[in-house]
């Protein structure tokens, strides 16, 4: 079965990252959270304008779209800022201190868990657990897992990578 | 060096081999580095690198590095470990290369090396993962080479669909998700169930905060994994499979990718398994961060791309599952026990255990004890064989308190209870549940109210919003917890607080919310007296509460 091309607006490069995704698992409605995970792996996040793409294509209510959209937690509807910083918030991070730890970054940026600092620097997310339990307490910064943090630090680690 | 195996037949398997044995002992020394997650964030990549690199310097032809699966005890990583010689190191860093090469032919190197007599290798016995650190988890050879699809191949050949289930019932092999429910019965369900096509389902959705076990499994010894659910589907009769895998583990998704992609070619999985007529299409879904698609319904529903919100059951999956089909959901761990039961036998793996636990568990090891990491050890092991001697009981001196285990769903287990041997019933009886095999070890200093509004927070946050008593139930334990750990609360709060959970529990539909409310049941029965001095004394016996500065709610 040939689908036709989609009619591509800016971006090409990434909405065609979007489509091949869709048209490896055949316009099925099934592929929505395959889908939707390209979309945030190429944007960041998961704009409006992607969500009606995809609603579009996949012939799924926009409604339905949303609904997948916001009931996983791996999926953001807000962009994120240049850094991250992932806090583990499982068990073995919990036992070791890591509310003190995510009570330091939340007080020192003024950003909870979920929001991004006003400079945009920075993004202060929670994951559940990072399955590295043997260096807990443990925090993704963009891409590196660190381990065996305290307070100062995590604190001494983020400064260094808002800096770079 | 690198050709992908293409379109084998069963003669295939034992050739390529014994190949592959001959090519690894013309080697002296083989090093194997750790490539597991654990060690990889600790840089065993560059490790290895530098380990090559001198290899190559020096010239030498007599040894060889391997990046293998993960060894096991990850507090120690990067570990790297030299075969030939039985020497473990621990804590390596690149600079250390020269110095392990320079060594092969002498004396270790004593700085760096770990004892390989210590309790903690000694006491294990690995089965499921027997694989993990002795093979390269991305090569398709290296799992031939140790008898890896021979399983696959003997049941095509020789075995009906009823033998191998009649196998696997008289294993006594039960669930490794958790609920611990017999796999064979399970199997001659599926089997039994009409339907024009039906699934398998692997479910590696481990949501469960502190277990790690899946994980290491899916990145140390894939092609386990999919031997296991290929018997399986050729048991039921299904002919495509899906494995659940969470988004947050991109290195065991890689691997898996790699390893469906090399078996396909091999014609391991795909159309025509080894030149029978038997095909298993395997596919990857990514979760995306919702702890409730473990439970069976919900993984089904986010399969299909929607929601992952639970159904009532019956119909149970087995026979209205993943598109109304007919679909068997198995464990990660479950189906990784599958090869060794048809290669040893039903009567082996059944020897092995307690008298209704049967074969061994995969822990995760975690939280305040010396030895993190991954263990295997039979059923029916004590709890502080476990702890004081595998894990090497708790740093610094400090006093055991308590061991969590079951994630959200379990429960607290005292330091009274430590002779308690490890299984399905036990675990049940004192309050906790097996789960996945998450085991989070507390000393003094964790107050067991907070642990309890920890795993409430998790529930309350995780609920999928579908049924009532989850929904709203969990947010007002949490809010009567938060209570107590603030000293707010009166006396009047706890019996609320306990009536809530029978309520919950009872009436919830799906096993977050019914399991929701153990924490708090194990920690009243167990640390009564820690409620009572929150809320009558305004003191926390584990010093962690402070009760004039309100903490800020952690919101997520």
């Amino acid at each position: 079965m040939v689908q036709s091309a989609p009619s591509l607006s800016a971006d090409e490069k990434r909405r065609r990252m979007i489509i091949g995704t869709m048209r490896r698992n055949g316009y099925a409605p099934d592929a929505l959270i395959e889908t939707l995970h390209t979309v945030q792996n190429v944007l960041g996040y998961l704009d409006d304008p992607s969500l009606r793409f995809v609603a579009h294509e996949l012939h799924i209510p926009l409604s339905k779209v949303y609904g997948v959209a916001t009931f996983y937690h791996a999926f953001t509807l807000k962009p994120e800022g240049h850094h991250r910083c992932v806090m583990c918030l499982g068990t073995a991070c919990y036992v070791k201190g890591s509310q003190a730890i995510l009570q330091a970054v939340t007080r020192a940026y003024h950003i909870t868990p979920g929001e991004t600092t006003e400079d945009g620097e920075l993004s202060l997310l929670t994951a559940r657990c990072l399955g590295s339990c043997s260096l807990a307490p443990a925090a993704i910064l963009d891409e590196d897992i660190v381990g065996n943090l305290t307070p100062d630090r995590a604190l001494t680690a983020l400064e260094g990578l808002v800096k770079s | 060096m690198i050709h992908m195996l293409q379109s084998l037949t069963p003669d295939d398997l034992p050739r390529i081999a014994e190949t592959e044995n001959t090519t690894s002992s013309a080697f002296e020394h083989t090093i194997h580095v750790c490539m597991a997650a654990g060690c990889l964030s600790q840089h065993s990549d560059t490790v290895k690198q530098r380990l090559e690199h001198e290899i190559e310097e020096r010239g030498f032809t007599h040894c060889r590095v391997k990046g293998v699966g993960c060894m096991g005890l990850c507090s120690a990583g990067p570990l790297v470990s030299i075969h030939s010689k039985e020497t473990l190191y621990r804590s390596v860093t690149p600079h250390d290369a020269p110095a392990i090469i320079e060594s092969l032919d002498g004396e270790p190197v004593h700085r760096i090396t770990c004892p390989t007599n210590l309790p903690f290798f000694t006491k294990q016995i690995k089965i499921v993962l027997a694989n993990s650190g002795e093979i390269d988890p991305e090569r398709l050879e290296d799992y031939i080479a140790v008898g890896g699809y021979q399983q696959l191949a003997n049941v095509l050949s020789d075995l009906t669909p009823g033998q191998v289930i009649d196998q696997v019932s008289r294993s006594g092999l039960r669930g490794r998700g958790g609920a611990g429910y017999p796999t064979g019965l399970k199997w001659s369900t599926v089997a039994k169930a009409y339907g024009q096509r039906k699934f398998v389902i692997c479910n590696a959705d481990e949501g469960d905060p502190g277990a790690f076990m899946d994980r290491s499994v899916l990145e140390s010894d894939p092609h386990r994994v999919l031997e296991g659910m290929a018997i399986a589907a050729y048991a039921v009769g299904a002919n495509e499979g899906y494995i659940y895998i969470r988004a947050e583990y991109p290195l065991a998704i890689k691997r898996l990718h790699n390893a469906i992609r090399q078996a396909e070619r091999a014609k391991l999985l795909g159309d025509g398994i080894l030149g029978t007529s038997f095909s298993l299409n395997l596919h990857i879904r990514l979760g995306a961060g919702a702890f409730v698609c473990g439970e069976e319904t919900a993984l089904i529903a986010s399969i299909e791309g929607k929601r992952g919100q639970p159904r009532p059951r019956p119909p149970f999956p087995a026979e209205s599952g993943l598109w109304e089909a007919p679909t068997l959901i198995n464990n990660v761990e479950t189906y990784a026990n599958i090869v060794p039961i048809i290669e040893r036998g039903a009567e082996w793996f059944a020897s092995i255990g307690t008298e209704r636990s049967k074969g061994t568990k995969v822990f995760a090891l975690a939280g305040k004890i010396v030895n993190t990491g991954l263990i295997e050890v039979p059923m029916g092991t004590p709890l502080r064989t476990i702890i004081y001697e595998i894990g090497e009981g708790i740093p610094n001196g400090g006093r055991f308190k308590a061991v969590q285990t079951g994630g959200p769903s379990g429960g607290c287990i005292p330091a009274d209870y430590l002779e308690t041997p490890v299984d399905y019933e036990s675990l049940t009886s004192m309050g906790s549940i097996m789960g996945s095999g998450g085991m989070i070890v507390m000393d003094e200093y964790s107050c067991m109210v907070d642990v309890a509004r920890y795993f409430m927070e998790f529930c309350m946050s995780e609920s999928c919003g579908k049924c009532l008593p989850c929904r709203v139930g969990t947010v007002e334990m949490y809010g009567l917890l938060s209570r107590i750990v603030q000293g707010r609360a009166s006396i009047g709060d706890m019996e609320i607080l306990l009536e809530l959970c029978e309520t919950v529990k009872a009436t919830s539909l799906c096993g977050l919310g019914q399991s929701a409310p153990n924490p708090v049941f194990s920690t009243f029965r167990y640390f009564k007296d820690e409620y009572l001095s929150h809320i009558t004394d305004h003191v926390c016996p584990a010093g962690q509460c402070q009760f004039e500065d309100v903490p800020q709610e952690v919101l997520s």
